[in-house]
């Protein structure tokens, strides 16, 4: 068992299609700095800091190199963590493990995605060379495989996949940072909106945004110093998988990787019943179909019940357990730091920061993170070390 | 004089070649379908499954595979999408069908094409068969796309 760990300080850039007042260093350089404004720190108390971005998105190689120093990384320990849409909670993950170590007392975690330099068919198209790259159409057509597959098994319609759109995009309204902002959507605009693969629509698909996020981790007696209400972090677990779709059992409908996560984070801090016990989750959803299959997978409902629970208000902001009161991926999604906000909203909940998103008298909040079906990371924050 | 005024986006391209070993494994795979038209997978010894395309090693149990087997050209369309815009790496013109195969006689599926795009037409569960390509090179293109039977 690693040493106690807490998050004491978390900052945001504003996301936005396009930061053209910004390079890719300087968007870094933005997340960090409004960290370290966030947990009252100085760059030279951090002892280490841990980038994490999604590789070739902007066409460009070895991010650590080009974007460590927005870090504040000029002679610290400091590297990179890719792990594709995960990289942003396994470098949260990364950062929680240096300080559990003890061999760091205050660690920066930078996630960020300039998307608009580049294009992520750079990354998309150069795929497995063999069996992938001749047969396949990227990310929204290898999601539709697998929600069309899941519609058929689980009985979920279009109509609870464009409420997830809805909810997402309204709630994003609370939140200053968020890439779309929409408080008129309905389910019907969202059913008329193109098909981009059948049966996606387009606004059921995240958007792609530039943005940063970091996150300051620190020791336990700093953090108990430091911080008013640190988010002490509790569990955090990641697993593998395969990554040849013909490979992965099911895909959506059974998404192995996640339910094998959250049962080892949930075991470890005695979680039996997630839906009463998290008062907020943080979860990647890269589609809306994603969110309600993990429902289902996190052990929100029984399998098949996803579904019910948007109809039925539960993940709202007034349920029962309100999912993605930030909007979530769906409406903002820097993907390297998709995951590393997830982990930074759920921690401002505990924190009490969460300004006009903010769900009362957060305990217990849940983070994902999703990558591919080749990853998936859980972690659990608490208001109280143990 | 301020930085609130014009802002600089430069253009970029990279175009450069790679060259991608398959190994013994895969290209014993390429030479039965260019040759003989054959789709093979692999047993592993430990889990019993056919593995496809054939693979040296059982990823679920880490040991090597052992028995070559035939499989397919029939199999089942496990799920299916069609895709409606076309982008510079996709392998045909929109409107694309592709899907996830499970050939006969195999316990893992493969990713391929799909002839049929009109997605009425299209059923999870339906049987389809190979088409293999007139000229084959050693490739997974060598298998044109998957027809309904």
């Amino acid at each position: 068992m690693g040493k106690k760990v807490a998050i004491i300080g978390t900052g945001q850039t504003n996301h936005c299609s396009s930061r053209e007042d910004v390079n890719e260093m300087e968007l870094v350089y933005e997340a960090a700095a409004a960290a370290l404004k966030d947990a009252e720190m100085t760059i030279a108390e951090i002892d280490a800091v841990v980038l994490a971005n999604m590789e070739l998105f902007e066409g460009r190689a070895l991010h650590d190199m080009w974007c460590g120093e927005g870090a504040g990384a000029f002679m610290k320990h400091s590297f990179k963590i890719s792990t594709g849409g995960t990289s942003g909670t396994s470098g949260a993950i990364s950062g929680y493990y240096h300080a559990a170590s003890g061999l760091f007392d205050r660690v920066m975690v930078v996630g960020f995605e300039k998307h608009s330099d580049g294009n992520t068919l750079a990354g998309m198209a150069l795929t497995d060379p063999f069996w992938d790259r001749h047969v396949a159409a990227a990310a929204i057509g290898n999601f539709a495989l697998s929600v069309s597959e899941y519609m058929a098994d689980r009985g979920v319609t279009e109509e609870q996949s464009a409420k997830v759109a809805v909810k997402a995009r309204r709630n994003a309204c609370n939140n200053p940072h968020a890439h779309l902002q929409m408080p008129d959507l309905t389910v019907k605009k969202v059913l008329e909106s193109p098909v981009l693969a059948y049966p996606v629509h387009r606004l059921e698909m995240c958007p792609q945004s530039d943005g940063a996020c970091a996150i300051i981790f620190a020791s336990e007696e700093i953090a108990k110093k430091r911080c008013p209400r640190p988010a002490w972090v509790r569990a955090a677990v990641t697993r593998h998988d395969h990554i040849y779709l013909g490979e992965v059992k099911n895909r959506l409908a059974t998404m192995r990787s996640l339910k094998e996560a959250a049962k080892v984070a949930y075991e470890t801090v005695g979680i039996k019943e997630p839906l009463k016990e998290f008062d907020v989750a943080e979860i990647y959803d890269p589609l809306t179909y994603a969110e309600i299959a993990w429902y289902e997978a996190l052990g929100f409902c029984k399998d098949g019940e996803g579904g019910k629970l948007i109809d039925d208000g539960i993940t709202q902001m007034d349920g029962e357990l309100p999912v993605n009161p930030s909007g979530g991926v769906i409406s903002t999604n820097p993907v390297g730091a998709s995951g590393t906000i997830r982990v930074a909203e759920a921690a401002l909940q505990i924190h009490g920061r969460g300004g006009r998103r903010q769900i009362p008298d957060v305990n217990l909040a849940l983070a994902t993170g999703y990558g591919v079906y080749c990853w998936s990371d859980v972690l659990i924050l608490s208001s109280k070390p143990d | 004089m301020n930085d609130n005024g014009e802002r600089m986006v430069l253009a970029g391209k990279v175009d450069l070649p790679f060259s991608y070993s398959a190994g013994r494994t895969a290209s014993r795979f390429f030479v039965e379908l260019r040759d003989h038209q054959k789709i093979m997978g692999k047993r592993c010894p430990r889990c019993l499954r056919i593995i496809v395309p054939a693979q040296l090693f059982c990823k679920e149990c880490f040991v090597e595979t052992d028995e070559w087997v035939e499989v397919g050209p029939e199999g089942t369309l496990l799920t299916f999408t069609v895709v409606y815009r076309k982008e510079n790496h996709h392998p045909r013109e929109a409107p694309l069908a592709y899907g996830i195969i499970r050939l006969d006689g195999a316990d893992t599926s493969i990713v391929h094409l799909l002839e049929e795009t009109d997605v009425t037409k299209l059923e999870h569960g339906m049987s389809v068969r190979a088409l293999f390509s007139e000229k084959r090179e050693g490739h997974i293109m060598d298998i044109e796309c998957f027809c309904p039977v």
